[in-house]
């Protein structure tokens, strides 16, 4: 009985890992894809023998999509960099210094501020895309890095996360600082910010790939060639009508190798940054 | 309060220092109220504003372009936005209770992994970092292309089965696999890592506890212990996947859309209002009409969504 039930769990046990196994290649195919198609010859992406493997890996490929004017690819690359730095940088700056002045500076209407920040997380930012286009165009901030950048740095989603960090951030360090004469602006600069780098991280991340990864604003924000991002520019690429597909992969696979090592590299700080953000408490 | 204080006009002092504390609250939180004050309710209220205006290319309608409710009225009889409607209410009844299922498993299985426990969960959450263009490109180009070479007729064709065209198909809508198994390759990692999350938050008393009272591990326990205690993960979980199935844009646009245009079907409310407002008629005030009903039936389904699994409540 004992023996019978023993084996039953080991049984489980390894249905389960092979389960895991094989959801994890059905995961991992996507990426395989893009690397493959991108790599093999025009011939090999649209033969009907369809192959796992290409039969030869063309690297030249990779030089390829940055030589084509009809693909702007490095000035994508570009843009898109500038974009995802400049929006993290002031995203984590912004939010930061709000979410620290909720959670630490008394202030009789600090509730009224933080619910009327809260609210806006109600309000879809997409669905606020018509009329903050108007705005924008109105400021005469199409096609330009004001434009892209400046109207998507008020995340209330990074404020909240950092208030609720805040909060539980140990009150002693800064009552040292207080008694040693800092105001909270030296405060926040020499004692809090040095010893909260893991949120920093986190929400650094997070909104570096949403930055990167976005489409919808660039899309009706970067209207000349010249403003592309990288997503702009491959989107228009696949609804082109002479399409070159080893290029468009290749053109791809760049477009997310910086993110996949960002990712890689700071994986642990989103994870316990989402873990700690309270969103499901 | 002290004697000390007192004498030295502590009132005076500490009046000062809370009109102090005012200013320096206002340093820190100041810029960013007032960017998204700018950003966000500004484009609000001007939204609602041109939403009773007849305006066709321009943002600043005169008084002769005032039509009242007119543009509401268009919007709610019009076809096109309530099958938009439709569209998200379908794409939601798909892809929320596949996501949950899928990164509640995932969660589940990986949390109990003593090996290679941090791999599968990087491999899960790696598409994360994708975007949905390029999953698109993916899942347009080499997976669901309607030929032979495609990987998904690939394989099909090796039992015998015909090619599809996947994305071109209204009768039956394969094109509605292709949307909901890229979302899913794309979010599930995300919600699983909530889920961990969640998990690592019960207490392993009560799974002891548990196994005290006989409760089988499985079901039993899953069903008893682990479920009920996941409640606000599950909650918050639903709620952000509903948000975010109303924000489909990307897959869309980008999966269904090519040189010819977008096809008639399969127009979520964001790729409706996309073409209405920013299209060739440029119509703003009728899009921002639409903006206007869709927050408020976001809102609306926000509250009462929350009301019903009472958001806010602690676990356990």
């Amino acid at each position: 009985m004992h023996d019978a039930h023993d084996a039953l769990a080991r049984a489980g046990r390894a249905l389960r890992v092979v389960l895991l196994i094989a959801l994890a290649l059905l995961f991992l195919v996507p990426f395989y894809l893009l690397v493959r198609n991108g790599l093999a010859s025009e011939q090999e992406i649209t033969s009907p023998d369809w192959t796992f493997f290409p039969h030869e890996l063309r690297w030249s490929h990779l030089a390829e999509v940055f030589q084509d004017p009809g693909l702007p690819m490095g000035r994508a690359l570009f843009n898109s960099a500038v974009i995802a730095v400049s929006t993290t940088v002031g995203t984590v700056v912004l939010a930061s210094l709000a979410g620290y002045g909720l959670a630490r500076i008394p202030y009789r209407h600090a509730n009224a501020v933080f619910y009327a920040i809260l609210g806006t997380l109600m309000v879809p930012a997409a669905v606020t895309f018509v009329p903050s286009f108007v705005l924008v165009s109105s400021l005469g901030w199409i096609s330009t890095l004001r434009g892209l950048v400046i109207p998507t740095l008020f995340s209330a989603f990074a404020c909240f996360i950092f208030r609720q960090y805040f909060l539980g951030f140990p009150q002693e360090l800064e009552d040292a600082a207080r008694v040693d004469g800092l105001g909270y602006w030296r405060t926040y600069w020499r004692i809090v910010v040095p010893n909260a780098r893991p949120v920093f991280a986190a929400v650094g991340t997070i909104v570096f790939i949403g930055a990167w990864n976005a489409f919808l604003w660039p899309l009706v924000i970067g209207q000349d060639q010249e403003a592309w991002t990288v997503q702009v520019a491959l989107s228009t690429f696949t609804t082109a009508q002479n399409l070159n597909l080893h290029e468009l992969f290749v053109a791809a696979a760049v477009s997310i190798a910086p993110l996949v090592v960002v990712f890689l590299l700071l994986q642990r700080y989103i994870v316990a940054g989402v873990e700690r953000s309270g969103i499901d408490d | 309060m002290s004697a000390a204080d007192v004498r030295t006009g502590g009132a005076v002092a500490r009046a000062l220092g809370a009109q102090r504390r005012n200013l320096w609250f206002w340093i820190f939180v100041g810029p960013f109220a007032v960017g998204l004050g700018l950003f966000t309710y500004v484009p609000l209220v001007w939204s609602l504003y041109l939403s009773f205006f007849d305006a066709h290319n321009t943002v600043t309608p005169t008084g002769d372009d005032f039509v009242g409710l007119g543009n509401y009225t268009a919007m709610l009889g019009d076809g096109a936005f309530l099958s938009s409607l439709g569209t998200f209410v379908l794409f939601t009844a798909f892809i929320v209770p596949a996501t949950y299922v899928l990164s509640l498993g995932l969660a589940l299985m990986v949390n109990r992994l003593r090996l290679a426990r941090a791999f599968f969960r990087s491999v899960f959450f790696l598409p994360t970092a994708c975007s949905y263009v390029v999953a698109a490109v993916i899942w347009k180009l080499s997976i669901f292309n309607g030929v032979r070479f495609g990987l998904a007729n690939t394989v099909l064709g090796w039992f015998g089965a015909d090619q599809t065209a996947w994305l071109s198909t209204t009768h039956p809508p394969w094109y509605w696999l292709v949307i909901v198994t890229v979302r899913l390759w794309l979010q599930a990692g995300f919600y699983m890592i909530l889920f961990l999350a969640g998990l690592q938050r019960i207490s392993p008393q009560l799974y002891e506890a548990a196994a005290v009272d006989g409760a089988r591990a499985g079901w039993q326990v899953f069903r008893h212990i682990t479920f009920p205690q996941l409640r606000a993960t599950s909650v918050a979980v639903v709620l952000l996947l509903v948000i975010n199935a109303f924000q489909a844009f990307d897959e869309f646009y980008n999966l269904l859309s090519d040189a010819r245009g977008y096809p008639p079907y399969a127009r979520p409310p964001l790729v409706y209002l996309y073409y209405t407002a920013l299209g060739r008629d440029q119509n703003l005030g009728l899009g921002s009409a639409g903006a206007v009903i869709l927050a408020l039936i976001i809102a609306v389904a926000t509250v009462v969504q929350a009301r019903w699994f009472g958001l806010g409540r602690k676990e356990g």
